[in-house]
């Protein structure tokens, strides 16, 4: 089931009473999301991904714009009626209910020809047990299991009747790190068995680009850049997309074009002809540096971090935003940990530029 | 899917969301039909009372159907209220009951808290476990020993016999135990490095936190003092100690002459007031107090 | 230490005092008073122990119509207040608008003195010489016949006690009710939603079990409080009791005790006892049945 938004809007009062202006939760979103992906909706808090999320479940009612399953307007529908399933980021397990209990419960409620036999609802349920993998614990009461058990219940709570489309809100959040790695790996696993198409929430972009499909970067209620995980971080449309994406974060300078080429300070580290002259935001992605005794950008070496696979070089240079940059090189590439200077040249394809104002992405003109 | 099944799918959905929609204005409706009714309910006696106490004696003798309204309202019945009877001694002996009892047992609670939220000696929890005790025993089994005791002291009559046997609550205790148990005890442990004593910490310290308690304790006992009837009843027979509850049954019973309805309403709703303008200012307060006391027990 | 010892019991010192003084002695004494045949207040003097005073009690036709009036007052109050603060506050919680407003208007009779209510309730529903009163007034409309709630038959007595004793519960429960309805997370009953769960389930199968502890607590007071019920009865019937036909066992008790039929020390403590025991069983067959039932 694809799900369109279309012009969405959400608006609420703001909180302090006094203040008559409206917060904009969601600004004016239109995205399409294809059918049987996995899409994780990404961005800091408070940057409209829950109110999305939300709307789409139909417990927000959206302040205009239209919603739609498939080729259905559902804009209207209350979340009952809308077939979705949820899963929320404290799991909401009734704690009175064993698991299999919890696990039955969306199926009690189905009625008239929907309604199933006491033994359909019972296989069912195991079915949605045993792909979640907790077939040994369905007689355990939520107080008596793990976090990441409870959300597998919850999650095959939410997947026994079937739903059209799966909502995760911050599915991941509450669980330890080891743990969080092995669930969004299940996951994944789960929706591939399922093909649902599958909505979550999450404001680890490392979480988003691991596991989606498609990534939704959202910031401060306006969608910034829809694609696959690989593209936006390869293609970002604006700095904050390009900071937000990547562990370690991207390196960011003052730069300025003067005679089609890329200073940065006073290195002239590339060519770059048909832009505009004048200062510019660069941003380099730490894979982007190759050491280079000749190459063109000299930074004041500040550390060399080993970490096994490959190495970390922490440098400093006058035209960064930041006190330092962090690059990630070969471990044969001889960087000299003892050395007071490292130069690096630099791959065109992990240089971006951007606005110097407005922080919008410069392209290169094509031809 | 053919392009006419997906239409009536919309429309089938459509039908839904309006349904939905009018089943659920249907259900605030009567919501607040409910709600507007018992609200009718509540405030009915108050008005009704505030009403007949501005009617005129006579005129009011006169209505075989009671009338909802009046045209002549007059405060000649507030003025008899003080007059005939003397509602200004009842009023006045209440606040004095109610001041000292909340003041004297206020202090001897929060004594008695910090002694076991914060003291260590021999035999603490022994004690502590029977004041836990005692909590179950209902007053109605105690009442009939303190009369004997209170009468045989020859305190009948006076504000002492009045107050002492309930100037102690084990319950309150227990209340601000648990609640001074939840400070933490490195600050009574820096206190006393820095030469605090236990009195002054106790003031500077654990009251001012714990003063939403405080605050509860006090307005449930203030409502308690302000309504007692039982106690004063037994231990006093002259008008001159009268509490207003006493005051109200009194009048009832000799004060105007059985049928003065209209200044009996008067003086219901002089007593009536202090509370009810109090709990409007803080009915936040109150409660939030009146929830957190009842549910802790 | 020694020092810190003392100053423990020093802090302890008003409270024990008090308590021991007005809790603990009256406890012991009560039981001696009630195993103390013919005890006479005046001379301080009795006729040996025994069960006597027990017996008087049991078989003085007052104390058993008292008896029968505070249970008929409990078996119809506690169900009928409890489950109506339950519909209110489930009413309260699922509004937004004016839902402050309605709270603090429920609460009202909370702080109010129910001596002095309760005479406003006597006049509302008093059929006198001059007036047929408010209430008998909504009667003829609605097409029935005058009834005296208040010198009138046993049975409109009984419902005028109750529905004032209901009126005056009712706002603690609600209170309880609405704190503890709203202390569910919300995010039960949006899954619900999201799971298409009707609201009679959503009610039976979620709100009922997450609120039972709260409900329970409130049916135990609820018996507790009911069952000494005393200063409602004198608000609407005044003070003698006996005469009206309503009195209720602490009434009793404190008739023993003081008033033109007091003086009688001994009968006051074994009904007193008699109470003790009876509110004491039913509090414990309450524990042991919510034990039963709310497990989480």
């Amino acid at each position: 089931m694809k799900v369109v938004l279309d012009h969405l809007t959400k608006r609420f009062p703001n909180r302090n009473r006094k203040i008559k202006t409206e917060v904009v939760a969601v600004d004016d979103f239109t995205f399409e999301i294809p059918d049987g992906k996995l899409v994780g909706l990404l961005g800091p808090s408070g940057c409209g991904k829950s109110t999305t999320l939300n709307l789409i479940c139909g417990l927000e009612k959206p302040t205009s714009g239209r919603i739609y399953f498939g080729d259905d307007d559902v804009t209207n529908l209350p979340p009952e009626l809308r077939g979705v399933g949820m899963v929320f980021q404290n799991y909401a397990l009734y704690p009175h209910l064993t698991v299999l209990e919890n696990i039955l419960f969306p199926l009690e409620n189905l009625k008239g020809d929907k309604r199933l036999s006491k033994e359909a609802m019972r296989s069912r349920a195991l079915e949605a047990a045993h792909l979640v993998q907790i077939d040994a614990l369905l007689e355990r009461r939520p107080a008596q299991m793990s976090g990441g058990q409870q959300q597998r219940v919850a999650i095959a709570r939410a997947l026994v009747k079937m739903p059209r489309v799966l909502l995760l809100d911050e599915p991941l959040s509450n669980l330890d790190a080891r743990l969080r790695l092995q669930t969004r790996e299940e996951i994944r696993r789960i929706q591939r068995e399922t093909g649902i198409t599958t909505v979550f929430v999450t404001h680890d972009q490392e979480e988003a680009m691991s596991i989606s499909d498609v990534i939704v970067v959202m910031e401060k209620g306006v969608l910034q850049q829809i694609g696959k995980p690989q593209s936006v971080y390869d293609d970002p449309t604006n700095l904050f997309v390009a900071k937000f994406l990547g562990t370690p974060p991207i390196d960011v300078f003052n730069g300025e074009i003067r005679g089609g080429l890329l200073y940065l300070g006073k290195d002239a580290v590339l060519p770059v002809a048909g832009y505009r002259e004048g200062k510019v935001t660069v941003g380099i992605r730490p894979e982007g540096f190759v050491p280079d005794e000749k190459g063109p950008l000299c930074c004041r070496l500040v550390g060399v971090e080993v970490m096994g696979r490959d190495t970390s070089v922490v440098a400093a240079h006058p035209a960064l935003t930041t006190n330092t940059m962090r690059a990630i090189v070969d471990t044969d590439s001889g960087v000299d940990p003892n050395a007071l200077e490292v130069r690096f040249s630099l791959k065109s394809r992990k240089v971006c530029l951007f606005d110097a104002e407005t922080g919008a992405r410069l392209y290169a003109p094509t031809v | 899917m053919s392009k006419t099944s997906e239409v009536s799918s919309q429309k089938v959905y459509d039908q839904a969301a309006r349904a939905h929609r009018i089943r659920s204005g249907v259900a605030k409706t009567l919501i607040y039909l409910l709600l507007g009714l018992w609200a009718l309910m509540v405030l009915f006696p108050f008005y009704w009372m505030v009403l007949t106490s501005v009617k005129d004696y006579a005129a009011y003798n006169a209505e075989y159907v009671p009338r909802f309204y009046t045209l002549s309202p007059t405060i000649e019945n507030y003025v008899s209220a003080f007059t005939t009877v003397s509602l200004g001694r009842y009023f006045l002996n209440t606040l004095i009951f109610t001041l000292l009892t909340t003041g004297i047992m206020l202090v001897v609670v929060v004594l008695a808290a910090f002694g076991f939220a914060r003291l260590e000696f021999r035999g603490k929890n022994l004690v502590f476990t029977l004041f836990l005790a005692l909590m179950m025993i209902p007053t109605e089994l105690v009442v009939i020993t303190n009369f004997v005791t209170i009468t045989n002291w020859g305190l009948r009559n006076t504000f002492l016999g009045l107050i002492l046997p309930s100037v102690t609550s084990v319950f309150y205790i227990y209340l601000l135990e648990e609640n001074f148990e939840q400070i933490p005890d490195s600050l009574y442990k820096a206190a006393k490095v820095d030469g605090t004593s236990d009195i002054k910490y106790l003031l500077k310290v654990m009251l001012p936190i714990s003063q939403p308690t405080i605050v509860t304790i006090t307005i449930l006992k203030v409502i308690e003092c302000w309504n007692s009837y039982v106690w004063p009843r037994l231990i006093t027979d002259n008008e001159k100690y009268f509490l207003v509850s006493n005051g109200i049954q009194e009048i009832r019973e000799n004060g105007f002459g059985r049928e003065n309805i209209p200044a009996m309403m008067a003086a219901v709703v002089v007593i009536s007031i202090p509370l009810i303008v109090l709990f409007l200012i803080f009915h936040k307060k109150i409660m939030v107090g009146v929830s957190r006391g009842g549910t802790k027990g | 230490m020694k020092q810190n010892n003392l100053k423990g019991w020093l802090y302890l010192l008003p409270a024990i005092a008090f308590l021991g003084l007005f809790m603990v002695y009256p406890l012991v004494d009560v039981l001696v008073y009630s195993f103390e045949e013919g005890y006479n207040f005046a001379s301080q003097t009795d006729m040996g122990t025994g069960l006597y005073n027990y017996s008087y009690v049991l078989h003085d036709p007052y104390f058993m119509q008292a008896v029968k009036n505070t249970f008929i007052l409990v078996i119809i109050t506690v169900p009928l207040s409890t489950g109506f603060a339950l519909v209110i506050s489930l009413a309260l919680s699922s509004i937004k608008k004016l839902r402050d407003a309605f709270q603090t208007i429920y609460f009202l009779p909370y702080v109010t003195n129910t001596l002095a209510v309760g005479l406003v309730f006597m006049v509302l529903f008093k059929r006198t010489d001059y007036t047929e009163g408010m209430v008998n007034l909504l009667i003829n409309w609605f097409g029935g016949e005058s009834v005296d709630f208040i010198d009138g038959p046993y049975w409109a007595k009984m419902f005028v006690m109750c529905f004032y004793t209901i009126w005056v519960v009712l706002p603690f429960k609600i209170l309880i009710l609405t704190s503890a309805l709203a202390s569910v997370n919300p995010d039960y009953y949006k899954v619900a939603q999201v799971d298409a769960t009707p609201r009679w389930r959503v009610f039976t199968r979620i709100t009922l079990p997450m609120i039972s502890p709260m409900l329970f607590y409130l049916i135990i007071t609820g018996f507790i409080g009911a069952f000494k019920a005393y200063s409602d009865e004198v608000a609407l019937f005044g003070t003698n009791l006996n005469a009206a036909g309503m009195n209720t066992i602490v009434g009793y008790v404190y008739d023993m005790l003081y008033g033109d039929s007091g003086g009688y020390p001994s009968y006051a403590a074994a009904a007193a006892l008699i109470l003790f025991a009876i509110v004491l069983t039913i509090t414990v067959i309450n524990l042991l049945v919510s034990n039963r039932r709310v497990k989480i």
